[in-house]
Formats: structure tokens, C-alpha cells, sequence
């Protein structure tokens, strides 16, 4: 199954699920409070996740290393990797 | 030791010629000799074969000026470690005399070790990668980037963790552990990890990693990657990734850090991120 396909079958089973208590064709069977909060649901959910992935990504941009040492390293043994070329007959 | 084995081969490879050209009489003179040879080869192969052999593919254009550094910096480490290995240079066509400097490369650590195989133009990386496999006599290839952005002392890394867990394939990665990047700016860095996280969030796709093209495959599988791919640029990479998934073979990843010295050159612009998500949206729907 592809990610869409998966993606849109677990669609289909929460909010098939949540029409069905929703709108409750069957007359009415949960208290009024929860029927609000489920009412509320997805946009609650939607809100939680852009605050999840905000979150996660702010995170993850400010441990992000820098890896200065790296570079200064790749430096010198451009110095040295020229110098010990020369040696060995190369020219640049 | 290794002087009697070359002018061995060499001499068995002569007869061989001689034979095919003189028929049945040089044949039987030439099937001692390349018994001979090939004993020595086999026995000498064979140690070989029964060690690991690694063969780093290296797809340049316009790289005269890090060719040198890079090639440099392979036989240090692979010489510190010890392994077995070869670099397999794939130049295409380059107008700035990448491959002369790779001659004389060639002239210094043997053409044993720098093997040259160029193309006479630019036909892109996936291409670049089946070319080098079929010249490749290791059992496991490395993919790196020419431009000195990834560091060759990571590949030791890379085959220790791959001999670890046995894993088909080894990534190195920019976003866990101690890896990281040198030479982005905020921007540049935001626009990576937005990137890597709704690839996370749509893909799932077990690897922290997956535009990065950092990497040790066995060469089967490899072979069989770059078969079924059919992106380009950075979603090329990716798809590997998601593609070695699906025929489920293991993937080991290391940290390693990317010193990137062309950003200022070529800005991450709006094009390339559309065609990322296009990309992207394709591997959703498809995979």
C-alpha cells in the first residue's frame, strides 16, 4: 500500500468514526459536553499538530550543529594534502 | 612479492593474444601459461575476495580544484585503516582539465587505486552510478560528493558500523547525533529541516537523512537502486532511500558533518523547492 493509500484509509476510519458519533444517526447516545468536544475534534487536532511541527522543526533548527572545527580542519589538510602533492610530483 | 605477480600477469595476457591471433598451436602453450598466471591471481584474488573491498565512486564536473584534495585525503584514511579499496573517477567531460589532473593522480597512486573511467558529457549522477558499478571490483561502493563537502574520515565509520549490523546500506547523516553543517546560513538551515521534517511526517521513512548523498552500499544493492530510481537531483536520493526500504533491506546511519564551501555560489532558490515537493509528492503517491 503507498503512503497516500495508507494516509487516506487512516482518514477515511477517524473521520468515519467521528461522523458517526457526530452526527449520531441513531439518536442520541453521548452527553452534551462530549458532544461538543467531538464536534471540535479535528480542528483541535489540526491545531495541536501545527504547533507540534512548529515546535519540532524551531527545535531542530536551533540544535542544528555548527560544525566549525570541521572546517577549520578540512582547511589545514587542504595545506597539507597541497604541500605533501607537490612532493610527489603533482602540479597544480 | 607484488612486481612477480604483475609481470606474470602481464606476460599470460600477451600469450593470450598471441594465441587468439595464432590459433590452436599458441592455445595450448597459452593454457599453462594463464594456468600459471591465473594460480597466482586466484590465489592472490582470492585473499581478496575473502577480505572486503571498497570502491568509492566519484562523479565530477569541474572539480580540478578539489580532485586533488579529495583523492588526497581517500588513500589517507583508507591507507590509516587499512581496508581494501579503489577510487573510480567519472568525470564527464569537464572544460576546466579535471581529467588531466586525474591522470596525473593516476601517475602517482597507480592505476590500481585511481582507476579513470570519464564520459564525454554531462548525463547525470544516476547514469554516473551504474557506469562506475560496472567498473567497480569491490563487493561494497561509496558515494560521496567530489566538492570536499563530504570528509573521507568518515568512510572508516561507515564500514565499521556496516560490518556492526550487517547493513546493506550505510548513510551518513547530517541531522542526528554529532553530525551537523558548516556554512549555512539560518535560512538555508530552516529551509533543510522544514524540508526533512514534512519529508518525515509524509514518507515515515525510517532514516533521519535522506537527501544527503553520503553513503556505502553493498554493490548489488546499489545496482539494484539505481534500477528502479527514477527521480533526479535531491529527490534521487531520497527515493534510494525509500526504495531500499520497500525491498527491505537494513539501514545503518552515521553521523558526519557536510562543510559546505559552494553555498554562497548557489543559493537554495525557489525552483529547487518546488521541484523538491513535486518530487516529493510523486514518492507519497507512489511508494
Amino acid at each position: 500500500m503507498t503512503k497516500l493509500a495508507e494516509w487516506l484509509l487512516g482518514l477515511a476510519l477517524l473521520g468515519g468514526g467521528w461522523a458517526a458519533l457526530t452526527f449520531d444517526p441513531l439518536g442520541p447516545s453521548l452527553p452534551e459536553a462530549g458532544r461538543q468536544l467531538l464536534w471540535a475534534l479535528p480542528a483541535y487536532l489540526l491545531v495541536a499538530f501545527g504547533c507540534y511541527s512548529l515546535a519540532t522543526v524551531g527545535y531542530r533548527l536551533a540544535t542544528f550543529n555548527d560544525c566549525q572545527a570541521a572546517s577549520e580542519e578540512l582547511q589545514a589538510q587542504i595545506r597539507e594534502a597541497h604541500g605533501d602533492l607537490a612532493r610527489r610530483g603533482f602540479r597544480f | 612479492m607484488f612486481a612477480p605477480c604483475r609481470a606474470q600477469a602481464v606476460r599470460a595476457d600477451t600469450f593470450i593474444l598471441r594465441a587468439a591471433a595464432g590459433g590452436i598451436v599458441g592455445g595450448e602453450a597459452s593454457t599453462s601459461c594463464r594456468r600459471g598466471a591465473s594460480n597466482m591471481a586466484s590465489g592472490e584474488g582470492a585473499e581478496r575476495r575473502r577480505g572486503d573491498r571498497y570502491s568509492v565512486l566519484l562523479p565530477t564536473y569541474n572539480e580540478r580544484e578539489n580532485l586533488p584534495l579529495i583523492v588526497w585525503l581517500l588513500v589517507r584514511y583508507f591507507d590509516e585503516s587499512g581496508f581494501d579499496y579503489e577510487i573510480i573517477v567519472i568525470d564527464d567531460g569537464s572544460p576546466d582539465g579535471t581529467l588531466e589532473v586525474a591522470k596525473q593522480l593516476e601517475q602517482i597512486y597507480g592505476s590500481d587505486k585511481i582507476l579513470l573511467r570519464p564520459r564525454a558529457k554531462k548525463l547525470g549522477l544516476g547514469t554516473a552510478y551504474i557506469h562506475g558499478i560496472q567498473h567497480a571490483t569491490g563487493n561494497f561502493v561509496i558515494i560521496m560528493d567530489a566538492d570536499l563537502s563530504h570528509h573521507p574520515k568518515f568512510i572508516p565509520e561507515f564500514i565499521k558500523k556496516q560490518k556492526e549490523g550487517n547493513y546493506d546500506v550505510v548513510s551518513g547523516t547530517r541531522y542526528r547525533g554529532d553530525g551537523g553543517v558548516f556554512g549555512w546560513d539560518l535560512r538555508r538551515k530552516l529551509i533543510s529541516r522544514g524540508a526533512n521534517f514534512v519529508t518525515q511526517v509524509l514518507l515515515r521513512p525510517g532514516a533521519s537523512d535522506l537527501t544527503g548523498s553520503f553513503r556505502l552500499y553493498r554493490k548489488e544493492v546499489l545496482q539494484k537502486l539505481v534500477e528502479k530510481c527514477v527521480s533526479k537531483g535531491y529527490v534521487f536520493q531520497m527515493e534510494m532511500i525509500v526504495r531500499a526500504r520497500q525491498l527491505n533491506y537494513s539501514i545503518g546511519e552515521v553521523p558526519i558533518t557536510f562543510v559546505d564551501r559552494v553555498y554562497g555560489e548557489s543559493k537554495l532558490g525557489g525552483n529547487e523547492i518546488v521541484s523538491f515537493l513535486k518530487g516529493l509528492l510523486h514518492l507519497f503517491a507512489t511508494t
